[in-house]
């Protein structure tokens, strides 16, 4: 598949995705946040990072970079987009996925292992992954606490929205497992076209043959499955 | 000249942990009558303008597409006549 990595100024995993899906034989191209042309991808990466040193909120102005324009028509057209971390943060303040990224509820940044369980198949990041798998995939970051409104909260979970929870090992939820205060544990989630993907851990840091954890990959298998 | 004073403010619904860290220390240094602390953002906006109307009009679209998030936030805001 073609791959365009998204540089924001302040990202800072932009590289390692690019590495990750560069190494898996994918054509990946990285685009610059002021560039116009998105290079025709099946897949635009928001990586995480620290887009615009978070001023504000974290997300609210790379929302206005001249890129995003571009994001938004190739996801409206149905093209697939992945927010990692602060690309999930984006993508909420641009309104392609609802709800907001606060200050994780310990106020500390956070950065280990988590333990994450996929609810759904029903998603070309989750494809073939049986539901209840638990994946090992890092996290690192201080504003990671999902928030939504009880009717959206209502809404993410009618429409099988919600592709990722934290949990623990053995695949249950609970305030222990939830590393950050998020609602209803929520790590990941999809729009309601099912082509627009935030999450907050990182599967590209867990996904070449170097790191403890390799669980990232099922995700970006799954994408291979459909796109190819 | 117009300033723009603004307040953005996390909604009640919305737990601050920030508040509650403060809240928190406000007890342990012995102020126990302290209920809620809740942590909000000011931010000032200088216009070169005098015209009140518009810089009220550009002040409310400010707060609503950049400086507030609806989902979370809300604010309020005063001008003031600057010399």
């Amino acid at each position: 598949m073609r791959v365009s990595v998204i540089t924001f100024p302040g990202s800072n995993c932009d590289h390692d995705a690019y590495q990750v899906f560069s190494t898996r034989g994918h054509d990946t191209r990285m685009v610059w946040h002021k560039d116009h042309d998105l290079c025709s991808p099946d897949l635009v990466i928001l990586p995480g990072g620290f887009s615009y040193g978070d001023y504000l909120r974290c997300g609210a102005l790379a929302r206005f970079s001249p890129v995003v324009k571009e994001v938004m028509a190739h996801a409206a057209k149905g093209g697939l987009v992945m927010g990692i971390c602060n690309g999930f943060q984006i993508l909420t303040e641009c309104g392609l996925l609802p709800g907001t990224l606060l200050m994780n509820s310990s106020l500390s940044f956070i950065c280990q292992h988590q333990k994450v369980r996929v609810e759904t198949a029903n998603s070309p990041f989750s494809k073939g992954i049986s539901p209840g798998t638990v994946l090992d995939i890092p996290i690192a970051h201080k504003e990671g606490n999902y928030y939504i409104d009880d009717k959206g909260l209502g809404s993410l979970q009618d429409n099988d929205q919600i592709i990722f929870r934290y949990c623990d090992e053995f695949g249950r939820m609970s305030p222990d497992s939830n590393p950050n205060g998020s609602l209803d544990n929520i790590a990941g989630i999809i729009n309601k076209q099912r082509n627009v993907l935030g999450m907050m851990p990182h599967p590209e840091r867990s996904a070449t043959d170097t790191v403890p954890s390799r669980d990232g990959r099922r995700i970006f298998e799954a994408l291979e499955s459909l796109v190819g | 000249m117009l300033k723009a004073k603004i307040f953005v403010q996390l909604k009640a619904s919305v737990l601050d942990p920030q508040g509650k860290a403060v809240s928190n220390s406000l007890h342990s240094l012995g102020y126990t009558a302290v209920s809620e602390t809740r942590i909000s953002k000011y931010i000032e906006i200088s216009f070169e303008s005098d015209d009140r109307a518009t810089v009220m009009q550009q002040t409310e679209e400010i707060c609503k597409n950049l400086l507030a998030n609806p989902n979370t936030e809300t604010y309020h805001f005063e001008l003031e006549q600057q010399n």
